[in-house]
């Protein structure tokens, strides 16, 4: 555990000591800023964050969450400091965890910068916070699936162009994987529905919190993040 | 093997594939002692070393660190190992402190411990002005030198290093030489090199490996007394060929003369001795009283890979 926490601050310091968080957090702010006044800016406007939510997930996340994991093992393949790091008494799950949870908070602290949208709601407006607070629940449940992918696609090569585009290319086909549903029909269809990353999202950001959404986010969490771990593994055993 | 060795091999075996990168090695290394691990590239060096630290399995044999198996105990062997890889891999975004404190927090080292040691640490390796300098901004000498820094940081009973003064310049070779010989006694330390005199310099034993096997192990001294049994020299004669290369032959411990020509008119004549009778003022005086003219001569000293060539076919006859 105390390596975990070492490892997560280390990568948040990083993060803070590149221009990386910085950018991840104006790009994020700035299209957002884009989402919130798209959004009420119609007759009959919804004091609400559905849309900016909604767009921002279909959007951003195969987008925000590759910048921030690409570096984390693809730059200690290439530096070779991955050597040290795990003939150190270190566990491999430790590793990914830290790495993780790093990435993670700055992907939270980003989104949460957007509550800013929710306070301007609330002065000018009066609403209804229950949507609002469980689609930010299932926006974070959402960004930590993406990370969990970005973060395999950083293992798999020492090139961090490479993971940052396999991590795209994974998350933003998740995203628009169940658009061809009515295409395909049937039981693969229903699948299709099922893996569907933006798919679960849609009820977080009506207000409906269903166990089997929060399932689905935290079962792709654990599968990417176990892939990780075997991905590090396999080059012990390779 | 006994009890007191704190690196037992015993059979060890690394395939690449279909390749063996590694076969056999059986070997164990005495607490305190400085075991060198000789080899030209690709020998296997470095696959030894990454198996013993637990970076990459065995496929096939033992290893045991401090007690512990490198495979079934890998998390406690490796809590009694340095390791400096071969080329110091470095985070460079980090100072010189913040990395030290990092590599003690993950092996699991008290935060005052941490402290306490970064400030030994540094100064063993001479690095107190360097302290908060970005690791990227340091020249590859002092990156070294913060790589023996982390390798130590734990007090590991057992320290590997792989090829630690490669890419250096000389003067920080010599520091970084002496750095490493001060740190046996304290340690057991494994460290590789294709250097041979710097084999001579540090180690109390040589294992010297060659195409994955080991094909000698023993003190410098009495390797070197093997490899040195012969002296080389080469002169550069103007004169007639044959006539030379009799007057060569009578000289004193001359054993062999071999001629390569020259087209500037002169030739060169490559001398195998024995050691210790020094040929040099007969060979000399042989040739000037013979009226030929002299124009050069040469000791020459055996390269790594003649060492190789001869120590492989010496071993297997």
């Amino acid at each position: 555990m105390t390596t975990t926490l070492a490892i997560m601050k280390k990568e948040l310091s990083v993060y803070f000591k590149s221009p990386m968080a910085y950018i991840v957090a104006g790009v994020f702010l700035a299209l957002t800023g884009v989402f919130f006044i798209d959004s009420i800016d119609t007759t009959f406007a919804i004091a609400e964050v559905r849309g900016l939510l909604l767009r921002s997930a279909f959007f951003l996340l195969p987008l925000i969450p590759p910048l921030l994991t690409m570096r984390l093992l693809a730059e200690e393949q290439k530096l070779g400091t991955l050597e040290l790091l795990l003939t150190a008494p270190v566990r491999d799950y430790e590793v990914v965890l830290g790495k993780f949870l790093a990435s993670f908070i700055i992907l939270s602290g980003t989104v949460l910068l957007t509550l800013f949208y929710v306070l301007i709601l609330t002065i000018y407006s009066n609403p209804d916070l229950g949507p609002i607070f469980s689609g930010y629940l299932g926006f974070l449940l959402c960004g930590g699936a993406t990370i969990s992918i970005g973060l395999l696609a950083s293992s798999l090569s020492g090139n961090q162009l490479v993971a940052a585009a396999v991590g795209f290319g994974v998350i933003l086909l998740f995203n628009v994987i169940d658009q061809i549903t009515t295409i395909v029909g049937g039981a693969v269809a229903t699948v299709l529905q099922a893996v569907s990353l933006t798919g679960h999202f849609d009820s977080f950001a009506r207000g409906v919190i269903d166990t089997g959404d929060i399932v689905y986010y935290l079962i792709v969490m654990a599968f990417f993040l176990f892939l990780t771990i075997r991905s590090l593994e396999s080059r012990r055993w390779r | 093997m006994t009890s007191e060795s704190m690196i037992e091999v015993d059979g060890l075996t690394k395939y690449y594939g279909d390749f063996p990168a590694v076969s056999g090695l059986t070997f164990s290394v005495r607490k305190g002692e400085i075991l060198g691990f000789l080899g030209p590239n690709g020998a296997g060096k470095s696959t030894t070393m990454r198996v013993l630290t637990g970076y990459m399995p065995p496929s096939g044999g033992t290893a045991r660190i401090a007690g512990y198996d490198i495979v079934s105990d890998s998390l406690k062997a490796r809590q009694h190992i340095g390791y400096l890889p071969e080329n110091v891999p470095l985070y460079t975004d980090m100072t010189v402190r913040e990395y030290l404190g990092f590599m003690g927090k993950i092996r699991g080292m008290s935060n005052e411990r941490i402290v306490s040691r970064i400030n030994d640490v540094v100064e063993i390796c001479h690095l107190e002005d360097y302290r908060d300098t970005l690791i990227g901004k340091l020249s590859k000498g002092f990156r070294q030198r913060t790589g023996i820094a982390q390798a130590v940081l734990h007090e590991p009973d057992v320290l590997i290093m792989d090829e630690p003064t490669i890419g250096i310049d000389p003067i920080q070779i010599v520091e970084t030489r002496q750095l490493i010989k001060d740190l046996g006694g304290e340690h057991t330390l494994i460290l590789s090199t294709h250097i041979l005199p710097e084999v001579s310099m540090i180690c109390e034993r040589v294992v010297i490996i060659h195409e994955g096997e080991i094909v000698a192990e023993d003190t410098p001294e009495n390797l070197g007394n093997r490899l040195e049994g012969t002296e080389r020299l080469t002169l550069e004669v103007r004169g007639p060929t044959k006539e030379v290369t009799k007057a060569i032959r009578n000289v004193k411990g001359v054993q062999d003369v071999s001629f390569t020509n020259d087209d500037s008119g002169s030739g060169f004549y490559n001398i195998i001795g024995k050691r210790g009778d020094d040929m040099r003022v007969d060979l000399a005086k042989a040739v000037v009283d013979n009226g030929w003219g002299l124009l050069r001569m040469e000791a020459v000293t055996l390269s790594l890979e003649e060492i190789f060539l001869r120590l492989t076919t010496v071993e297997g006859s």
